[in-house]
Protein backbone atom coordinates (compact mmCIF):
# COMPACT_ATOMS: atom_id res chain seq x y z
CA UNK A 1 0.00 0.00 0.00
CA UNK A 2 0.83 3.41 -1.20
CA UNK A 3 2.41 5.80 1.90
CA UNK A 4 -0.39 8.11 3.47
CA UNK A 5 0.44 11.62 3.17
CA UNK A 6 -2.98 13.00 4.68
CA UNK A 7 -4.74 11.38 7.95
CA UNK A 8 -7.64 12.59 9.57
CA UNK A 9 -9.18 11.27 12.82
CA UNK A 10 -12.38 11.60 13.93
CA UNK A 11 -12.95 15.13 12.95
CA UNK A 12 -16.21 16.38 14.45
CA UNK A 13 -17.27 20.07 13.83
CA UNK A 14 -20.42 21.68 15.38
CA UNK A 15 -21.72 25.15 14.25
CA UNK A 16 -24.59 26.21 16.67
CA UNK A 17 -26.13 23.27 16.90
CA UNK A 18 -25.67 22.05 13.51
CA UNK A 19 -23.30 18.92 13.41
CA UNK A 20 -21.34 19.52 9.91
CA UNK A 21 -18.56 17.35 10.31
CA UNK A 22 -19.05 14.17 12.63
CA UNK A 23 -16.66 11.59 13.92
CA UNK A 24 -14.93 11.39 9.76
CA UNK A 25 -11.68 9.50 9.45
CA UNK A 26 -9.58 9.51 5.99
CA UNK A 27 -6.98 8.92 4.59
CA UNK A 28 -5.01 10.20 1.62
CA UNK A 29 -2.20 7.96 0.27
CA UNK A 30 0.27 9.33 -2.42
CA UNK A 31 -0.22 8.75 -6.00
CA UNK A 32 -3.98 8.03 -5.19
CA UNK A 33 -6.96 10.47 -5.80
CA UNK A 34 -9.59 10.26 -3.22
CA UNK A 35 -12.82 11.76 -4.01
CA UNK A 36 -15.12 12.80 -1.46
CA UNK A 37 -18.46 13.09 -2.79
CA UNK A 38 -21.67 13.65 -1.16
CA UNK A 39 -25.40 15.36 -1.52
CA UNK A 40 -25.60 19.54 -0.72
CA UNK A 41 -24.98 20.34 3.08
CA UNK A 42 -23.02 16.87 3.70
CA UNK A 43 -19.88 18.09 4.87
CA UNK A 44 -18.07 18.53 2.44
CA UNK A 45 -16.57 21.97 2.44
CA UNK A 46 -16.07 22.02 6.23
CA UNK A 47 -14.23 18.71 5.37
CA UNK A 48 -11.65 20.35 3.26
CA UNK A 49 -11.76 23.67 5.61
CA UNK A 50 -10.87 21.40 8.52
CA UNK A 51 -8.13 19.53 6.51
CA UNK A 52 -6.55 23.31 5.57
CA UNK A 53 -6.90 24.70 9.17
CA UNK A 54 -9.47 27.36 8.35
CA UNK A 55 -11.54 25.93 10.80
CA UNK A 56 -10.47 23.85 13.60
CA UNK A 57 -12.14 21.49 14.84
CA UNK A 58 -14.33 20.75 17.92
CA UNK A 59 -12.47 17.27 18.23
CA UNK A 60 -10.39 14.87 15.85
CA UNK A 61 -6.70 14.88 14.79
CA UNK A 62 -5.12 15.90 11.36
CA UNK A 63 -1.61 14.25 10.34
CA UNK A 64 0.45 15.56 7.64
CA UNK A 65 3.04 13.11 6.38
CA UNK A 66 2.89 11.80 9.99
CA UNK A 67 2.98 15.23 11.59
CA UNK A 68 0.25 16.27 13.87
CA UNK A 69 -0.90 19.55 12.58
CA UNK A 70 -4.19 19.90 13.95
CA UNK A 71 -3.20 22.83 16.22
CA UNK A 72 -1.55 24.03 13.14
CA UNK A 73 -2.74 27.36 11.34
CA UNK A 74 -3.55 27.07 7.50
CA UNK A 75 0.33 28.87 6.63
CA UNK A 76 2.08 26.47 9.01
CA UNK A 77 -0.24 23.54 6.87
CA UNK A 78 0.60 24.87 3.69
CA UNK A 79 4.24 25.22 4.34
CA UNK A 80 4.44 21.56 5.53
CA UNK A 81 3.20 20.65 1.99
CA UNK A 82 -0.69 21.17 2.24
CA UNK A 83 -2.14 22.96 -0.62
CA UNK A 84 -5.88 23.72 -1.53
CA UNK A 85 -7.83 25.64 -3.91
CA UNK A 86 -10.84 26.59 -3.85
CA UNK A 87 -14.66 26.34 -5.31
CA UNK A 88 -14.70 30.03 -5.86
CA UNK A 89 -11.73 31.16 -7.74
CA UNK A 90 -9.24 32.85 -5.26
CA UNK A 91 -6.78 34.58 -7.82
CA UNK A 92 -5.13 38.05 -8.13
CA UNK A 93 -6.86 39.47 -10.70
CA UNK A 94 -5.03 42.71 -10.98
CA UNK A 95 -1.96 40.93 -11.87
CA UNK A 96 -0.88 38.59 -14.71
CA UNK A 97 -0.77 34.87 -14.54
CA UNK A 98 2.68 34.63 -13.77
CA UNK A 99 2.74 36.98 -10.84
CA UNK A 100 0.26 34.67 -9.40
CA UNK A 101 2.18 31.65 -9.36
CA UNK A 102 5.29 33.37 -8.77
CA UNK A 103 3.68 34.70 -5.48
CA UNK A 104 2.73 31.09 -4.90
CA UNK A 105 6.25 29.69 -5.24
CA UNK A 106 7.50 32.57 -3.24
CA UNK A 107 5.34 31.61 -0.55
CA UNK A 108 7.21 27.83 -0.25
CA UNK A 109 11.05 29.78 -0.58
CA UNK A 110 13.55 30.64 2.26
CA UNK A 111 13.61 33.48 1.05
CA UNK A 112 9.87 34.07 1.29
CA UNK A 113 9.72 37.24 3.34
CA UNK A 114 13.01 38.68 2.68
CA UNK A 115 13.29 43.02 2.70
CA UNK A 116 15.48 43.52 0.46
CA UNK A 117 15.52 42.26 -3.68
CA UNK A 118 13.55 42.42 -6.37
CA UNK A 119 10.42 39.83 -5.31
CA UNK A 120 10.06 39.79 -9.35
CA UNK A 121 13.87 38.92 -10.24
CA UNK A 122 14.45 35.36 -8.24
CA UNK A 123 15.61 32.88 -11.06
CA UNK A 124 14.64 29.64 -8.68
CA UNK A 125 10.98 31.16 -7.74
CA UNK A 126 10.37 31.89 -11.18
CA UNK A 127 11.28 28.23 -12.21
CA UNK A 128 9.12 27.14 -10.14
CA UNK A 129 6.27 29.47 -10.97
CA UNK A 130 7.22 28.82 -15.24
CA UNK A 131 7.43 24.59 -14.05
CA UNK A 132 3.57 24.89 -12.46
CA UNK A 133 2.20 26.94 -15.26
CA UNK A 134 2.86 24.53 -17.62
CA UNK A 135 2.35 21.20 -15.53
CA UNK A 136 -1.18 23.25 -15.20
CA UNK A 137 -1.21 24.19 -18.86
CA UNK A 138 -1.24 27.71 -19.07
CA UNK A 139 2.41 28.81 -19.64
CA UNK A 140 1.12 30.33 -23.12
CA UNK A 141 -1.06 32.73 -20.84
CA UNK A 142 2.00 33.38 -18.42
CA UNK A 143 1.70 37.36 -19.40
CA UNK A 144 -2.05 37.58 -19.54
CA UNK A 145 -3.80 39.83 -17.10
CA UNK A 146 -5.24 36.98 -14.64
CA UNK A 147 -8.90 38.69 -14.65
CA UNK A 148 -8.69 38.24 -18.65
CA UNK A 149 -7.96 34.92 -18.51
CA UNK A 150 -11.91 32.62 -19.61
CA UNK A 151 -13.72 31.10 -16.59
CA UNK A 152 -11.55 27.42 -17.63
CA UNK A 153 -8.26 29.29 -17.03
CA UNK A 154 -8.69 30.53 -14.00
CA UNK A 155 -9.56 27.14 -13.03
CA UNK A 156 -6.27 26.51 -14.28
CA UNK A 157 -4.61 29.14 -12.85
CA UNK A 158 -6.07 28.15 -9.55
CA UNK A 159 -4.20 25.14 -9.77
CA UNK A 160 -1.28 26.27 -10.86
CA UNK A 161 -0.67 28.34 -7.90
CA UNK A 162 -0.86 25.39 -6.08
CA UNK A 163 1.23 23.48 -7.61
CA UNK A 164 3.53 26.15 -7.52
CA UNK A 165 3.68 25.65 -3.42
CA UNK A 166 5.40 22.10 -4.62
CA UNK A 167 2.59 19.96 -2.55
CA UNK A 168 3.00 16.54 -1.24
CA UNK A 169 -0.96 16.89 -0.86
CA UNK A 170 -3.87 18.72 -2.92
CA UNK A 171 -7.17 19.08 -1.36
CA UNK A 172 -9.30 20.34 -4.29
CA UNK A 173 -12.59 21.72 -3.82
CA UNK A 174 -14.98 21.31 -7.00
CA UNK A 175 -12.07 21.95 -9.48
CA UNK A 176 -14.67 21.66 -12.04
CA UNK A 177 -17.00 24.33 -10.90
CA UNK A 178 -18.78 26.40 -13.28
CA UNK A 179 -17.04 24.65 -16.09
CA UNK A 180 -18.71 23.59 -19.44
CA UNK A 181 -18.10 20.32 -21.26
CA UNK A 182 -14.76 21.02 -23.21
CA UNK A 183 -13.62 22.38 -20.50
CA UNK A 184 -14.30 19.63 -17.97
CA UNK A 185 -12.42 17.29 -19.92
CA UNK A 186 -9.28 19.21 -20.09
CA UNK A 187 -9.57 19.53 -16.39
CA UNK A 188 -10.20 16.16 -15.93
CA UNK A 189 -7.59 15.20 -17.64
CA UNK A 190 -5.20 17.74 -15.53
CA UNK A 191 -6.58 16.43 -12.05
CA UNK A 192 -5.20 12.75 -13.29
CA UNK A 193 -2.01 13.59 -13.85
CA UNK A 194 -1.18 15.45 -10.69
CA UNK A 195 -2.24 11.93 -8.35
CA UNK A 196 1.73 11.04 -9.57
CA UNK A 197 4.35 11.42 -6.78
CA UNK A 198 1.30 13.53 -4.76
CA UNK A 199 -1.96 12.64 -2.85
CA UNK A 200 -4.99 14.31 -3.51
CA UNK A 201 -8.29 14.48 -2.00
CA UNK A 202 -10.99 15.66 -4.89
CA UNK A 203 -14.56 17.39 -3.35
CA UNK A 204 -16.58 17.00 -6.71
CA UNK A 205 -20.09 17.32 -7.64
CA UNK A 206 -19.49 16.01 -11.05
CA UNK A 207 -20.14 11.93 -10.68
CA UNK A 208 -18.49 11.25 -14.42
CA UNK A 209 -15.92 13.29 -12.93
CA UNK A 210 -15.81 11.16 -10.10
CA UNK A 211 -15.56 7.90 -10.98
CA UNK A 212 -13.30 8.77 -13.91
CA UNK A 213 -10.67 9.73 -11.48
CA UNK A 214 -10.80 8.04 -7.91
CA UNK A 215 -8.74 5.05 -6.70
CA UNK A 216 -11.05 5.77 -3.73
CA UNK A 217 -14.10 7.32 -2.48
CA UNK A 218 -15.79 8.09 0.82
CA UNK A 219 -19.73 9.35 0.27
CA UNK A 220 -21.03 11.66 3.37
CA UNK A 221 -24.64 12.25 3.81
CA UNK A 222 -25.51 14.53 7.15
CA UNK A 223 -21.65 15.29 8.03
CA UNK A 224 -21.12 11.31 8.71
CA UNK A 225 -19.10 8.91 6.14
CA UNK A 226 -21.75 6.51 4.91
CA UNK A 227 -19.33 4.39 2.52
CA UNK A 228 -16.19 4.09 1.79
CA UNK A 229 -13.46 2.03 -0.62
CA UNK A 230 -13.07 1.35 -4.41
CA UNK A 231 -15.50 3.23 -6.99
CA UNK A 232 -17.05 -0.15 -7.96
CA UNK A 233 -17.54 -0.99 -3.95
CA UNK A 234 -19.13 2.40 -3.38
CA UNK A 235 -21.82 2.36 -6.49
CA UNK A 236 -23.34 -1.61 -4.86
CA UNK A 237 -23.30 0.61 -1.48
CA UNK A 238 -26.85 0.30 -0.66
CA UNK A 239 -26.58 3.07 1.79
CA UNK A 240 -25.39 5.64 -0.88
CA UNK A 241 -28.06 4.73 -2.80
CA UNK A 242 -30.68 5.79 -0.14
CA UNK A 243 -28.17 8.93 0.12
CA UNK A 244 -28.52 9.96 -3.32
CA UNK A 245 -31.28 8.70 -4.75
CA UNK A 246 -34.26 8.51 -1.65
CA UNK A 247 -35.22 5.31 0.72
CA UNK A 248 -38.35 4.68 -2.05
CA UNK A 249 -36.12 4.08 -4.47
CA UNK A 250 -34.74 0.50 -2.85
CA UNK B 1 -1.68 54.09 -18.02
CA UNK B 2 1.36 54.15 -16.85
CA UNK B 3 3.80 57.30 -16.10
CA UNK B 4 6.64 57.42 -18.49
CA UNK B 5 9.93 56.30 -15.96
CA UNK B 6 12.73 58.98 -18.22
CA UNK B 7 10.40 62.04 -17.00
CA UNK B 8 8.50 60.98 -14.18
CA UNK B 9 12.92 60.42 -12.92
CA UNK B 10 14.65 63.72 -14.64
CA UNK B 11 11.75 65.01 -12.69
CA UNK B 12 12.51 63.65 -9.37
CA UNK B 13 16.38 64.24 -10.08
CA UNK B 14 15.62 67.87 -10.83
CA UNK B 15 13.19 68.26 -7.51
CA UNK B 16 16.28 66.89 -5.87
CA UNK B 17 18.63 69.25 -6.98
CA UNK B 18 16.16 71.82 -5.87
CA UNK B 19 16.03 70.33 -2.05
CA UNK B 20 19.80 70.17 -1.83
CA UNK B 21 20.28 73.43 -3.30
CA UNK B 22 17.46 75.90 -1.26
CA UNK B 23 19.23 76.95 1.62
CA UNK B 24 21.23 79.06 -0.52
CA UNK B 25 18.28 80.65 -1.65
CA UNK B 26 15.63 80.11 0.58
CA UNK B 27 15.05 82.15 4.35
CA UNK B 28 15.39 80.24 7.15
CA UNK B 29 11.45 80.47 7.92
CA UNK B 30 11.45 78.29 4.59
CA UNK B 31 14.09 75.82 5.59
CA UNK B 32 12.15 75.43 8.51
CA UNK B 33 9.00 75.16 7.00
CA UNK B 34 10.54 72.51 4.91
CA UNK B 35 12.52 70.72 7.31
CA UNK B 36 9.00 70.17 8.97
CA UNK B 37 7.36 69.03 5.82
CA UNK B 38 9.81 66.77 5.09
CA UNK B 39 9.82 64.88 8.38
CA UNK B 40 5.86 65.12 8.41
CA UNK B 41 6.86 63.51 4.46
CA UNK B 42 8.08 60.60 6.31
CA UNK B 43 5.38 60.07 8.50
CA UNK B 44 2.94 59.81 5.31
CA UNK B 45 5.06 57.33 3.38
CA UNK B 46 5.60 55.27 6.34
CA UNK B 47 1.94 55.32 7.27
CA UNK B 48 1.23 54.40 3.12
CA UNK B 49 3.30 51.35 4.16
CA UNK B 50 0.71 50.29 6.29
CA UNK B 51 -2.04 51.96 4.67
CA UNK B 52 -1.79 51.83 0.94
CA UNK B 53 0.67 48.50 0.76
CA UNK B 54 -1.06 46.48 3.88
CA UNK B 55 -4.40 47.30 3.53
CA UNK B 56 -4.52 48.63 7.08
CA UNK B 57 -6.55 51.76 8.06
CA UNK B 58 -4.85 52.61 11.19
CA UNK B 59 -5.20 55.83 13.40
CA UNK B 60 -2.50 55.19 15.48
CA UNK B 61 0.48 56.42 14.13
CA UNK B 62 0.43 59.87 15.16
CA UNK B 63 0.79 58.05 18.39
CA UNK B 64 4.37 56.36 16.80
CA UNK B 65 5.23 59.53 15.81
CA UNK B 66 4.37 61.40 18.62
CA UNK B 67 6.20 58.67 21.15
CA UNK B 68 9.35 59.04 19.91
CA UNK B 69 9.39 62.90 20.89
CA UNK B 70 8.40 62.58 24.01
CA UNK B 71 10.97 59.70 24.61
CA UNK B 72 13.48 62.38 23.29
CA UNK B 73 12.29 64.99 25.67
CA UNK B 74 12.22 62.78 29.06
CA UNK B 75 15.41 61.41 27.82
CA UNK B 76 17.60 64.79 27.64
CA UNK B 77 19.43 66.22 30.48
CA UNK B 78 18.14 69.68 31.88
CA UNK B 79 21.36 71.28 31.45
CA UNK B 80 22.60 69.97 28.29
CA UNK B 81 21.40 68.26 24.66
CA UNK B 82 20.77 64.14 24.68
CA UNK B 83 23.30 62.23 22.99
CA UNK B 84 21.82 61.29 19.60
CA UNK B 85 23.90 57.52 19.99
CA UNK B 86 21.88 57.14 22.96
CA UNK B 87 18.56 58.70 22.47
CA UNK B 88 17.64 57.92 18.65
CA UNK B 89 17.82 54.79 19.65
CA UNK B 90 16.08 54.70 23.07
CA UNK B 91 13.07 56.44 21.14
CA UNK B 92 12.87 54.11 18.47
CA UNK B 93 13.28 50.95 20.54
CA UNK B 94 10.50 52.66 22.95
CA UNK B 95 8.75 53.23 19.67
CA UNK B 96 9.05 49.62 18.42
CA UNK B 97 7.48 48.13 21.26
CA UNK B 98 4.84 50.37 21.78
CA UNK B 99 3.86 49.04 18.06
CA UNK B 100 4.41 45.82 18.23
CA UNK B 101 2.20 45.37 21.40
CA UNK B 102 -0.34 47.90 19.86
CA UNK B 103 -0.42 45.83 16.68
CA UNK B 104 -0.50 42.43 18.54
CA UNK B 105 -3.95 43.20 19.47
CA UNK B 106 -5.41 45.22 16.85
CA UNK B 107 -4.12 42.93 14.10
CA UNK B 108 -6.52 40.65 15.54
CA UNK B 109 -9.46 42.25 13.75
CA UNK B 110 -9.92 43.79 10.45
CA UNK B 111 -11.82 46.61 8.69
CA UNK B 112 -13.61 49.14 10.65
CA UNK B 113 -12.89 46.93 13.95
CA UNK B 114 -9.02 47.54 13.09
CA UNK B 115 -9.81 51.03 13.06
CA UNK B 116 -11.34 51.63 16.07
CA UNK B 117 -9.32 49.64 17.77
CA UNK B 118 -5.91 51.63 16.60
CA UNK B 119 -7.80 54.71 17.62
CA UNK B 120 -8.33 53.49 20.71
CA UNK B 121 -5.00 52.65 21.13
CA UNK B 122 -4.19 56.00 19.98
CA UNK B 123 -6.07 57.92 22.44
CA UNK B 124 -4.58 55.75 24.93
CA UNK B 125 -1.28 57.21 24.67
CA UNK B 126 -3.26 60.56 24.48
CA UNK B 127 -4.99 60.27 27.50
CA UNK B 128 -1.23 58.51 28.61
CA UNK B 129 0.63 61.89 28.37
CA UNK B 130 -2.26 64.07 29.40
CA UNK B 131 -3.30 62.85 32.59
CA UNK B 132 -0.40 61.42 34.21
CA UNK B 133 2.56 64.04 35.59
CA UNK B 134 5.39 61.81 34.00
CA UNK B 135 5.74 64.32 31.67
CA UNK B 136 4.28 67.16 32.77
CA UNK B 137 0.54 66.02 31.87
CA UNK B 138 -1.21 68.73 29.24
CA UNK B 139 1.40 71.38 29.72
CA UNK B 140 4.00 69.40 27.81
CA UNK B 141 7.67 69.88 27.91
CA UNK B 142 10.15 71.97 26.92
CA UNK B 143 13.33 70.42 25.05
CA UNK B 144 15.81 73.02 25.55
CA UNK B 145 18.59 71.62 24.07
CA UNK B 146 18.60 69.79 20.81
CA UNK B 147 20.24 66.32 20.89
CA UNK B 148 23.97 66.18 19.74
CA UNK B 149 25.78 64.33 17.60
CA UNK B 150 29.21 64.39 18.37
CA UNK B 151 31.86 61.45 17.84
CA UNK B 152 35.11 61.74 19.70
CA UNK B 153 34.60 65.04 21.27
CA UNK B 154 34.26 66.42 17.69
CA UNK B 155 30.51 68.29 16.94
CA UNK B 156 29.28 66.38 13.91
CA UNK B 157 26.22 68.04 13.23
CA UNK B 158 24.57 70.59 14.70
CA UNK B 159 20.63 70.38 14.66
CA UNK B 160 20.34 73.84 16.37
CA UNK B 161 21.94 75.32 13.10
CA UNK B 162 18.51 75.09 11.04
CA UNK B 163 20.73 74.92 7.54
CA UNK B 164 22.38 71.55 9.36
CA UNK B 165 18.61 70.44 10.66
CA UNK B 166 17.34 71.10 6.92
CA UNK B 167 19.55 68.86 5.53
CA UNK B 168 19.16 65.69 8.65
CA UNK B 169 15.59 65.98 7.71
CA UNK B 170 16.32 66.08 3.63
CA UNK B 171 18.32 62.92 4.66
CA UNK B 172 15.96 61.47 6.49
CA UNK B 173 13.27 61.55 3.73
CA UNK B 174 15.53 60.10 1.43
CA UNK B 175 16.45 57.26 4.09
CA UNK B 176 12.98 56.57 4.42
CA UNK B 177 11.68 56.41 0.59
CA UNK B 178 15.12 54.02 -0.19
CA UNK B 179 13.77 51.62 3.00
CA UNK B 180 10.23 52.02 1.90
CA UNK B 181 10.87 51.60 -1.71
CA UNK B 182 12.88 48.04 -0.98
CA UNK B 183 10.63 47.36 1.33
CA UNK B 184 7.82 47.32 -1.32
CA UNK B 185 9.35 45.78 -4.05
CA UNK B 186 11.57 42.82 -1.86
CA UNK B 187 9.66 39.52 -0.92
CA UNK B 188 8.01 41.01 1.62
CA UNK B 189 6.37 43.50 0.05
CA UNK B 190 5.04 41.26 -2.48
CA UNK B 191 3.72 39.23 0.62
CA UNK B 192 2.42 42.18 2.23
CA UNK B 193 0.54 42.98 -0.73
CA UNK B 194 -1.13 39.43 -1.20
CA UNK B 195 -2.38 39.90 2.14
CA UNK B 196 -4.53 42.60 1.17
CA UNK B 197 -5.49 41.94 -1.53
CA UNK B 198 -6.67 38.13 -0.64
CA UNK B 199 -6.30 37.47 2.74
CA UNK B 200 -7.61 33.85 3.06
CA UNK B 201 -5.58 33.01 -0.50
CA UNK B 202 -2.32 34.29 1.15
CA UNK B 203 -2.49 32.26 3.76
CA UNK B 204 -3.25 29.15 2.05
CA UNK B 205 -0.17 29.87 -0.09
CA UNK B 206 1.71 29.72 3.05
CA UNK B 207 2.04 33.11 3.95
CA UNK B 208 2.05 34.09 7.79
CA UNK B 209 -0.34 36.96 7.51
CA UNK B 210 -0.44 38.20 10.85
CA UNK B 211 3.80 38.15 11.27
CA UNK B 212 3.76 39.84 7.66
CA UNK B 213 1.38 42.49 8.68
CA UNK B 214 2.52 42.76 12.66
CA UNK B 215 6.11 43.34 10.95
CA UNK B 216 4.87 46.22 8.70
CA UNK B 217 3.01 48.32 11.35
CA UNK B 218 6.72 48.06 13.35
CA UNK B 219 8.93 49.05 10.78
CA UNK B 220 6.48 52.09 9.79
CA UNK B 221 5.96 53.05 13.41
CA UNK B 222 9.72 53.13 13.76
CA UNK B 223 10.13 55.34 10.67
CA UNK B 224 7.82 57.49 11.96
CA UNK B 225 9.47 57.28 15.41
CA UNK B 226 12.55 58.64 13.32
CA UNK B 227 10.65 61.43 11.90
CA UNK B 228 9.30 62.45 15.60
CA UNK B 229 12.44 62.69 17.19
CA UNK B 230 13.51 64.90 14.93
CA UNK B 231 10.18 66.76 14.96
CA UNK B 232 10.63 67.15 18.48
CA UNK B 233 14.23 68.18 18.35
CA UNK B 234 12.91 71.04 15.80
CA UNK B 235 10.27 72.57 18.18
CA UNK B 236 12.02 72.15 21.14
CA UNK B 237 8.60 70.97 22.83
CA UNK B 238 6.45 68.15 23.01
CA UNK B 239 2.52 68.40 24.10
CA UNK B 240 -0.15 65.41 23.97
CA UNK B 241 -1.74 67.34 21.12
CA UNK B 242 1.77 65.75 19.17
CA UNK B 243 0.32 62.41 19.55
CA UNK B 244 -3.43 62.64 18.83
CA UNK B 245 -5.90 60.75 16.76
CA UNK B 246 -5.94 64.27 15.09
CA UNK B 247 -2.24 64.21 14.07
CA UNK B 248 -2.91 60.35 12.57
CA UNK B 249 -6.29 61.57 10.80
CA UNK B 250 -3.82 64.32 9.45
CA UNK B 251 -1.28 61.87 7.68
CA UNK B 252 -4.27 59.99 6.53
CA UNK B 253 -5.39 62.58 4.84
CA UNK B 254 -1.89 63.59 3.38
CA UNK B 255 -2.33 59.60 2.17
CA UNK B 256 -5.35 59.61 0.52
CA UNK B 257 -4.76 63.25 -1.01
CA UNK B 258 -0.97 61.94 -2.24
CA UNK B 259 -2.06 58.64 -3.55
CA UNK B 260 -2.16 55.24 -1.62
CA UNK B 261 -0.47 53.38 -4.65
CA UNK B 262 3.23 54.62 -4.76
CA UNK B 263 5.89 55.16 -2.16
CA UNK B 264 6.28 58.81 -2.99
CA UNK B 265 2.55 59.96 -3.40
CA UNK B 266 2.03 60.29 0.53
CA UNK B 267 5.19 62.34 0.07
CA UNK B 268 3.75 64.87 -2.63
CA UNK B 269 0.40 64.61 0.16
CA UNK B 270 2.23 66.03 2.81
CA UNK B 271 3.95 68.67 1.04
CA UNK B 272 0.72 69.58 -0.85
CA UNK B 273 -1.38 70.04 2.74
CA UNK B 274 1.44 71.57 4.51
CA UNK B 275 1.59 74.02 1.46
CA UNK B 276 -2.09 74.15 1.50
CA UNK B 277 -1.93 75.42 4.87
CA UNK B 278 0.40 77.63 5.02
CA UNK B 279 -0.75 79.42 1.95
CA UNK B 280 -4.11 80.01 3.06
CA UNK B 281 -3.66 80.40 7.11
CA UNK B 282 -1.22 83.86 5.98
CA UNK B 283 -4.22 85.16 3.25
CA UNK B 284 -7.47 84.20 5.04
CA UNK B 285 -9.08 84.18 8.05
CA UNK B 286 -11.46 81.06 8.42
CA UNK B 287 -8.73 79.19 6.17
CA UNK B 288 -9.41 75.56 7.62
CA UNK B 289 -12.98 75.59 6.17
CA UNK B 290 -11.49 76.79 2.48
CA UNK B 291 -8.97 74.22 3.36
CA UNK B 292 -11.38 71.48 3.78
CA UNK B 293 -13.70 72.01 0.80
CA UNK B 294 -10.17 71.94 -1.43
CA UNK B 295 -9.53 68.37 0.22
CA UNK B 296 -12.52 67.89 -0.38
CA UNK B 297 -12.53 68.86 -4.67
CA UNK B 298 -9.17 67.11 -5.21
CA UNK B 299 -10.24 63.99 -3.74
CA UNK B 300 -12.96 64.42 -5.70
CA UNK B 301 -11.68 65.39 -9.20
CA UNK B 302 -8.32 63.00 -8.59
CA UNK B 303 -9.60 59.22 -7.06
CA UNK B 304 -6.39 58.39 -7.24
CA UNK B 305 -4.59 61.30 -5.60
CA UNK B 306 -1.96 63.33 -6.38
CA UNK B 307 -0.16 60.24 -7.51
CA UNK B 308 -3.08 60.13 -10.37
CA UNK B 309 -2.13 64.08 -11.54
CA UNK B 310 1.12 63.26 -12.23
CA UNK B 311 -0.22 59.81 -14.26
CA UNK B 312 -2.44 61.84 -15.89
CA UNK B 313 0.83 64.72 -16.69
CA UNK B 314 3.16 62.17 -17.54
CA UNK B 315 1.50 59.37 -19.39
CA UNK B 316 3.40 57.29 -21.80
CA UNK B 317 1.90 57.31 -24.69
CA UNK B 318 3.63 54.05 -26.09
CA UNK B 319 2.23 51.98 -23.33
CA UNK B 320 -1.30 50.54 -24.41
CA UNK B 321 -4.27 52.01 -22.23
CA UNK B 322 -5.96 50.06 -19.90
CA UNK B 323 -2.82 47.73 -18.46
CA UNK B 324 -3.43 46.52 -15.14
CA UNK B 325 -1.60 47.77 -12.23
CA UNK B 326 1.50 46.61 -11.11
CA UNK B 327 -0.27 44.73 -7.92
CA UNK B 328 -0.45 48.04 -5.64
CA UNK B 329 -3.65 48.09 -6.45
CA UNK B 330 -6.40 49.97 -4.59
CA UNK B 331 -6.32 48.83 -0.74
CA UNK B 332 -9.89 48.93 -0.37
CA UNK B 333 -10.84 46.37 -2.82
CA UNK B 334 -13.09 43.69 -1.02
CA UNK B 335 -11.12 40.04 -1.15
CA UNK B 336 -12.83 37.07 -2.51
CA UNK B 337 -13.99 34.00 -1.11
Amino acid sequence: MADIVLSARHLTKRFGGLIAVSDVSIDVHRDEIHAVIGPNGAGKSTLVNLLSGEITPGDGSVHLAGEDMTARSPDQRARAGLGRSYQKTTIFPDVSVFANARLAAQARSPKALRFFGDASRDPVINAHATAALSEAGIAAHADTPARHLSHGGQRQLEIAMVLATAPSILLLDEPLAGMGPAEAQDMIALVSRLRNGRGILLVEHDMDAVFALADRLTVMADGHVIATGTPAQVRADPAVRVAYLGEDCL
Amino acid sequence: MKASPALARALLAALLIAALLLPMIAPTYYLQFFAKAMLLAIVAASLNLVVGFGGMVSLCHGAFFGLAGYVLALASPSSSGASLWTSLPLALLVVAVAAALVGALALRTRGIYFIMATLAFGEMFFYFFHDTRVANGSDGIYIYFEPEIVIAGWRLVDLGNKTSFYYVALASLLLAIIVISTLVRSPFGAALMAARDNEQRARSLGFPVFRIRLTAFVLAAVLAGIAGYFSASQFGFVAPQTLGWHVSATLLIMVVLGGMKSVLGPVFGAFALLGLEEILKSNIEHWKLIEGVIVIALVFMLPGGLQHLAQLVFADRRAPAGQPGSGASSAGRQHHG
